[in-house]
């Protein structure tokens, strides 16, 4: 996957145009001076081809995570919204969504020029380090969700503690039900802010927040198809495995990324990706295995089956 | 609780999370790897390797206290 730079001049990096960073040093230069002369596109032109060809890997890592990460994001949040829309009022239930759904889309058009406006290092530094704040706290929770020391996230419990909720929040208003709107639309707003977040980062990052919106709209229309389809929460979507997923993936590219921008050299340049992800998914299974021998009194979600298995 | 307070706590479990020694381990970890990286040393290895610590204290902090 990397390739030499020889040959290229001072401006070609050999170590940032394929699996992860998504961008050849002729993007930096668009990046960082605005503009490319003809010159430079027809010296760059067989880098550029290679870049394309190459991108596949990056595409495929951007797609998957931000897919995993919305469609765990969207079950959540249709577990409120069906929640408040059976037992309070559907009509203030679609009009919560709708404006969070705004609010979202708003912000993700609001700080997605202005993240890829960012020299392409400040950038790196930035979303790496956001990346790894996120994917280890991520990590964090699915590891102790898999080993037992932390109780899996249920839909259908969630589900009864919602219903529970709305039944208790008196009688439903006519017009516009405020508790519907607002429990509606804190949930598709906290839930979907992280997927914004997600989508921002990894799309900036590699010059592709269309990709990424677009991987985050497949991931909630199938989620979205789906509910409609079984009337009830998902509860047997596989949350906390993709959640280990999501988690191994946000801190894999996080740890590349971070370090390319604070100015580190990795060895095989983009390829270490193809060993940093493996890795870390190692080690963390490694960790859920250590933790579950762990002697002591067992809590009670260590009984429940683990998320991954292992 | 006021809103701006309010705010900030949602900021803070938003971004920070459960553990923020993860988030202050993570600054520490970038800073030394560009301190490294101006030297001839390699510096690549210092975030893996900070990943690993991090995270591997984290749960067994957490493990640690229910046993």
């Amino acid at each position: 996957m990397s390739r030499s730079s020889s040959g290229r001049g001072r401006h070609t990096r050999p170590s940032s145009d394929s699996w992860g960073t998504g961008r050849s040093a002729t993007d930096t230069d668009r990046a960082t001076t605005g503009k490319r002369s003809s010159t430079l596109f027809t010296e760059y032109a067989p880098l550029e081809n290679q870049r394309i060809e190459s991108m596949s890997g990056a595409e495929l890592g951007l797609a998957v995570s931000v897919f995993l990460a919305c469609a765990v994001e969207a079950v959540e949040a249709l577990t409120i919204v069906l929640a408040v829309g059976y037992t309070r009022s559907w009509r203030s239930t679609f009009i919560g969504v709708g404006a969070a759904v705004v609010v979202l889309a708003a912000l993700t058009a609001a700080l997605g020029p202005a993240l890829t406006a960012l020299p392409i290092n400040v950038l790196r530094v930035f979303v790496g380090a956001l990346l790894l704040i996120f994917g280890l706290q991520w990590l964090r929770k699915a590891i102790l969700r898999a080993s037992g020391l932390k109780a899996q996230h249920d839909e259908r419990e969630a589900y009864q503690q919602e219903l529970e909720a709305a039944g208790e929040a008196g009688a439903v208003k006519a017009g516009l039900d405020a508790y519907a709107f607002t429990i509606a639309f804190k949930g598709v707003l906290l839930e979907g802010l992280e997927v914004v977040f997600i989508v921002l980062t990894f799309g900036a990052n590699q010059h592709d927040v269309g990709l990424a919106a677009a991987a985050a709209g497949v991931a909630v229309l199938l989620v979205v198809l789906a509910g409609i389809a079984v009337h009830a929460p998902l509860a047997r979507v596989p949350e906390n495995t993709m959640k280990f997923a999501v988690g191994v993936m946000l801190t894999s590219f996080g740890t590349f990324w971070g370090a390319e921008g604070a100015g580190a050299d990795w060895p095989g340049g983009d390829a270490a990706l193809l060993a940093i992800v493996p890795t870390l998914l190692l080690f963390a299974i490694g960790l859920v295995a250590m933790l579950r021998r762990l002697p002591g009194p067992a809590p009670e979600s260590r009984a429940r089956e683990a998320a991954i298995g292992v | 609780m006021s809103r701006v307070e309010g705010f900030l706590r949602f900021l803070w479990d938003f971004v920070v999370g459960d553990d923020w020694r993860i988030a202050v381990g993570v600054v520490l970890a970038l800073a030394l790897t560009a301190l490294i990286a101006d030297t001839s040393v390699a510096a690549w290895w210092i975030l893996p390797v900070a990943v690993a610590v991090l995270l591997g204290m984290s749960v067994w902090r957490v493990a640690r206290s229910r046993v």
